[in-house]
């Protein structure tokens, strides 16, 4: 039996020990906010905080995480600062890597309040958007970091 | 673009408008994700298969396109809206089954709001006369004395007021107006089309992960599937071994797919199916089956020689697509001969949704949800693989995952459909990415020869280019080697003031399924010919931006050999090069073209092209390090494309137009070794990522009043052409194959 905390809650998990944190939501705890793009790890999809870290749950097994906090998308309350950026910038096209994104993001100001392009470019490269709004990702977090600072 | 079908679009718009704009009594009820209670039906103005008015005011717009990423579900809407003088904000937008009462749902060819603007332009003033109608029966004064502000019935002269709510029930008895009688806004009177405060309708969903993908859908009692698909196309299992698979946990049982025969259509593949209780479960038990496949008549395909053959045809004369004066006499003449040979490879989509679907068979019926760009190819596919009626096919459409083509293609779906029947419950599909990239409807793999004479001015005298490449077309029917449909995806269109001109189409064979991808053969075309005209230019030692201007000459409409649709499209939008020139000069200035960088691993090149009715040139800067990596500083496009609903989503569109190029020039390329793909996720399918994607791009649209055309796909093809002009100004080297990432450029 695995326990973990899930956006606050306790769970309990007796399944496959190697499924993948995000099926896990997806399948058993009904939470698809979080995305399958590739499941190695490839394209960020899937991007999750453990204990407020951001990892890919799609390479992450159940067994990883057994007495972890883990957030997801809906355990964000909206609207985030970076949320809010999204929106005003616009960011979405298609949406389907953006939860990704924005998690991805998240953690990413929590380490560093004020990063620069650079920053982000090395932290944010590990997310993949096949419609190609990275210009307005950028836009987004610096306008978020300005927001939180 | 349309290959199975042979009733146009435009055709299907006629006949939706002589129907009557609104249809009275059709049956409307929104419809709920999980099979959920349907709540009851507006008791209200219900008068149409496209929108409906509560009693509280609320207006529902049914979207009868799909949402993959280019803003048609908000963009078609917001005409309505607009037309209706509705309140955005108490608009809700209800998706559309696939059904044939919408006309043509399939979200392809950039033409959702080219084909269905005026159509929704109607849909809504009809509403607003229907409202007003029944606000002056109330008062007892002329319609001709009311007016509306958003979402009320004004009298002018006493200035009283209505709320549509209040309207809607009186509305609804009253006959729906002609559409010769209706009163359309003037431009100037839109609160909505053209205006830069328009945002996505799901834009909260999207960032708050409320929004609902095909991956997200789920039917009570589901059971999971994951297929090991025939790794060539064609074979068939020779024999398997599932005991491994059904010690998985979770695994419940395997169900062998017959093997598709041609023509593939947009049937399933065939393979062996792990029914589980979970995703997960069903890939792990996948990895345990054992089969063994026959061979297939593409078990010989190798992209290396394939490309020869393709090459060794494009030397070759081909059919005429187009001819003007005498290429033949023109070259016997002389001049400065050049020639040059291109090959760009096949591509994958690679959505960020792999293909995925749920759906439930049950008597004879088959329900589905899918992220799908075209419900009712839906329909026909599932229809066709059971043996039902398409009426008895329901196609919820759900928002899709990024989908370039891909998801008009709904394989996946039938897949789901048939396992479903088998089981006698809802199953649920899912596609891992190895099985997107392995077994994808291919971008078109292309060779392309050009040859042109230059006279005494430097300008082309006679200009010849041929194109070989599996038609899309061989999908549909299996005897197919011509690319008679790709012809005008911009090939037989050359806007080039040039008196003697021939484009040919060579004969090649498919091996593997070949299908639309953003821009489809423009991609190939463009990069052929804008990569020329810049080998042209340097030839003739101009620059340019000059050259390229000199070669489409002066502002005219083309004269080209129209024929069937293309001839009734072409007198709406007619090829006009004076609309080409102005985003060439404008991409120009905005980039600074006058003041470039020259050589020393630094430059700029450009790249025009109309395609999808829109007019796009752009700019491309590049850095070239010491180790030989292309950095793309700066992107600059102008875009003409006719009137605009959502300018800020356009801008995006063309932002997202220079990554998904910078991901074909760079990275993009599918080979096949003995039939199987070679490619499998992205860590050898590799796409642009943000340190590798343009740092800025600008996007300018040009102020139009001509006609909506498109804007999903035409920011694509210039962009590699673009940047390979650039890569020769900064190197002086020539890209004549994609991708660059096979280039050595120090």
């Amino acid at each position: 039996m695995i326990r973990l905390k899930v956006n606050g809650k306790e769970k309990m998990f007796d399944g496959d020990p190697d499924m993948p944190l995000l099926w896990y939501l997806r399948d058993v705890a009904g939470l698809t906010g979080t995305k399958f793009g590739c499941g190695m790890a490839l394209c960020g999809a899937c991007t999750v905080h453990q204990n407020g870290e951001a990892i890919r749950s799609c390479s992450t097994a159940m067994k990883e995480v057994a007495g972890a906090e883990i957030t997801t998308i809906e355990g964000i309350v909206p609207m985030h600062p970076v949320q809010k950026a999204w929106m005003e910038i616009r960011v979405p096209q298609c949406g389907y890597c953006q939860t990704g994104q924005i998690m991805q993001a998240i953690a990413l100001l929590k380490d560093n309040k004020n990063p620069s392009d650079q920053d982000i470019d090395t932290v944010m490269s590990g997310n993949i958007c096949r419609c190609g709004t990275y210009q307005r990702i950028r836009a987004a977090i610096h306008q978020a970091a300005k927001e939180t600072a | 673009m349309k290959l199975i079908e042979n009733v146009s679009r435009r055709r299907f718009v006629q006949g939706a408008l002589a129907g009557g704009v609104l249809i009275l009594g059709a049956r409307y009820v929104p419809r709920m994700l999980h099979g959920a209670a349907e709540p009851a039906a507006p008791s209200g103005l219900e008068p149409s298969l496209w929108m409906a008015i509560a009693a509280d005011g609320t207006v529902t717009i049914v979207a009868h396109r799909s949402e993959m990423g280019c803003g048609s579900r908000t963009a078609l809407p917001l005409v309505v809206t607009d037309e209706l003088d509705a309140d955005w904000s108490k608009v809700k937008i209800d998706q559309a089954i696939g059904d044939p009462k919408y006309g043509d749902q399939d979200t392809d060819g950039s033409h959702s709001v080219r084909s269905s603007f005026d159509l929704m332009r109607q849909v809504g003033a009809a509403g607003r006369a229907m409202l007003i109608g029944a606000a002056a029966a109330q008062w007892n004064v002329s319609a001709k004395d009311c007016t509306t502000e958003p979402h009320f019935v004004v009298h002018r002269v006493s200035g009283r007021k209505l709320g549509y709510g209040e309207l809607a029930a009186a509305a609804a008895k009253l006959p729906v107006p002609k559409t010769e009688d209706l009163q359309l806004k003037s431009r100037s009177e839109w609160r909505y089309i053209g205006k830069e405060t328009n945002a996505l309708f799901d834009l909260s969903d999207m960032v708050t992960g409320k929004a609902i993908f095909g991956m997200d859908a789920t039917m009570p009692g589901m059971v999971f599937a994951s297929i090991e698909h025939p790794p060539v196309l064609g074979q068939k299992i020779k024999s398997y071994d599932d005991k491994a698979a059904l010690k998985v946990p979770g695994v419940k049982q395997t169900i062998t797919l017959e093997t598709v025969k041609p023509p593939h259509l947009f049937q399933p593949l065939g393979g062996v199916a792990v029914i589980a209780d979970n995703t997960w479960a069903a890939f792990k038990g996948r990895k345990s089956l054992k089969i063994e496949w026959d061979s297939s008549p593409h078990s010989n395909y190798n992209s290396a020689e394939y490309r020869k053959t393709l090459e060794a045809t494009s030397r070759q004369p081909g059919k005429v697509a187009r001819n003007v004066g005498d290429v033949d006499a023109a070259f016997a003449k002389g001049g400065k001969i050049i020639e040059a040979e291109y090959y760009a490879p096949h591509l994958a989509h690679a959505s960020m949704e792999p293909p995925v679907a749920v759906a439930d068979y049950r008597d004879g019926k088959v329900l589905a949800w899918a992220p799908t760009q075209n419900p009712q190819a839906v329909q026909d596919t599932i229809a066709t693989a059971l043996g039902i009626k398409k009426v008895d096919v329901i196609c919820h459409v759900t928002l899709l995952g990024g989908g370039f083509g891909r998801k008009s293609k709904p394989d996946q779906v039938a897949e789901a459909a048939i396992l479903s029947k088998q089981l006698g419950k809802p199953v649920k599909i899912v596609w891992t990415r190895e099985d997107d990239i392995h077994f994808d409807f291919f971008h078109s793999v292309a060779a392309m020869y050009m040859k042109a004479a230059l006279g005494p001015n430097s300008k082309p005298t006679a200009w010849l280019q041929r194109s070989v490449f599996p038609p899309i077309n061989s999908t549909f029917d299996a005897t197919a080697t011509y690319g008679d449909d790709e012809m005008g995806l911009g090939w037989n269109n050359l806007p080039f003031d040039i008196p003697n001109h021939r484009a040919e189409n060579g004969p090649a064979d498919y091996h593997v399924r070949i299908g639309w991808l953003r821009s489809v053969a423009n991609i190939y075309h463009a990069f052929a010919i804008q990569s020329f005209a810049d080998e042209l230019a340097h030839a003739a030692n101009t620059d340019s931006v000059e050259y390229l201007l000199g070669l489409i000459g002066p502002a005219r409409a083309l004269n080209l050999d129209y024929k069937g649709d293309d001839a009734e499209e072409a007198k709406t939008y007619p090829f006009d090069t004076g609309r080409l020139r102005r985003v060439v000069e404008i991409a120009a200035e905005r980039s600074g073209w006058s003041n470039k960088p020259k050589g020393k691993g630094h430059g700029m090149g450009i790249a025009v092209h109309r395609s999808f009715l829109t007019y796009v040139a752009t700019v491309v800067e590049v850095e070239v390090d010491n180790k030989g990596q292309i950095h793309i500083p700066g992107v600059w496009t102008a875009v003409d494309a006719g009137t605009i609903v959502s300018p800020d989503n356009v801008r995006n569109q063309f932002e997202g137009a220079a990554v998904f190029g910078t991901s074909l020039a760079l990275f993009g390329e599918i080979t096949a070794t003995n039939g199987m793909i070679d490619q499998s996720n992205f860590n050898n399918y590799q796409l642009a990522r943000m340190n590798r994607a343009p740092r800025h791009v600008d996007v300018h649209v040009v102020q139009s009043n001509a006609p909506p055309a498109g804007v999903g796909e035409p920011g694509v093809p210039p962009f590699a052409p673009a940047l390979c002009n650039a890569v020769f100004a900064a190197t002086g080297k020539r890209a004549r194959e994609l991708p660059l990432s096979k280039m050595k450029l120090v």
